[in-house]
């Protein structure tokens, strides 16, 4: 199985990106810069946290345009599996990828601590080797982390069971507790929390590992070949 | 030349904590009649064209695009010269 994590000015949690993947499943991993035209060689495709084009405009608002996101929407369309970790997550959003927005914090604060999240999805391709119901500990660090959608769109999220995580103590004002959602497909995951920096327990939890297991799981199910733990 | 004048702000419906947070300081400085506060963005364009008729087009199209996300965000825009 092949991963990319994808590249955008800005981004700066791409290398955590590739050193969880590296660590936690030890399959082939590559920076796919956001010029990047083929993404046909990838199975999964990372969009990690930072601060995108500066964050100018709104966030993820310009990326959303850049070269790269063609192929990443093509990708989605085929059913790869897309997982966008703050920023990333943002980005998905504003390219339509996954429905809502990110709002501001309603604290207007930065938060930056671990959270503890609760795994309301557990069949998606990211989360099977989670238990549904789970409480897992996952950081979070985000000014604009605050999703919102009109109810409307939140009743199609909860009668899919498109509504993957959600936060114990809400940090940001999220609809819901949202933490993560994914797509109806379920092959494209967006989340504030940074499962990659949560891979080892020198960080404080490795509650983000299964993350990386289930997508190589998932992967492996589909492409009939043995599963890892 | 036509300038464009582009107001994005959020929309009504949804929460802005930056105008909250202000209206929290103007009350605590006194300005107790503030009843609300809406913090937007103001953005100026100058187009290289005399076609008015088509730049409202491009404008709106910009706006729809890039310049708001319409799920939270309203926007409006003046046209000079």
């Amino acid at each position: 199985m092949k991963f990319a994590v994808l590249v955008f000015p800005g981004s700066n949690c791409d290398i955590d990106c590739y050193k969880a993947v590296e660590d936690t499943v030890g399959e082939p991993v590559d920076y796919v810069w956001h010029t990047a035209t083929d993404l046909s060689p990838y199975d999964c495709i990372l969009v990690p946290g930072g601060f995108s084009y500066g964050d100018y405009l709104r966030c993820g608002a310009i990326s959303r345009f850049a070269p790269v996101m063609k192929e990443v929407a093509k990708a989605a369309a085929e059913g790869k599996y897309i997982l966008g970790i703050c920023n990333g997550f943002q980005i998905l959003t504003e390219a339509g990828l996954l429905p809502g927005a990110l709002r501001r914090n309603l604290s207007m604060k930065f938060r930056c601590h671990d959270t503890v999240l609760k795994v309301v999805n557990s069949e998606t391709p990211f989360t099977k080797d989670y238990a549904a119901g789970e409480e897992i500990v996952i950081p979070i660090a985000h000014g604009e982390g605050n999703y919102y959608c009109d109810n409307e769109t939140l009743a199609r999220l909860q009668a899919n069971n498109q509504i993957v995580f959600t936060y114990k103590d809400n940090p940001n004002g999220s609809v819901t507790d949202i933490a993560g959602i994914c797509n109806e497909q379920g092959n494209v995951l967006g989340m504030m929390p940074h499962p990659e920096r949560a891979v080892d327990a020198l960080l404080g939890t490795d509650d983000g590992k299964r993350m990386f297991t289930s997508i190589l799981n998932a992967w492996r199910d589909r492409h009939g070949a043995a599963s890892v733990r | 030349m036509i300038k464009a004048t582009v107001y994005v702000t959020i929309k009504q419906s949804v929460l802005d904590p930056q105008g909250v947070a202000v209206q929290g300081a103007l009350h605590s400085m006194g300005f107790g009649e503030v009843d609300s506060v809406r913090i937007g963005k103001y953005m100026e364009l100058n187009l290289d064209t005399t076609d008015r008729e088509s730049a409202e087009k491009r404008v709106i199209e910009m706006c729809e695009k890039l310049l708001a996300n319409t799920v939270i965000e309203d926007y409006r825009y003046e046209l000079e010269g």
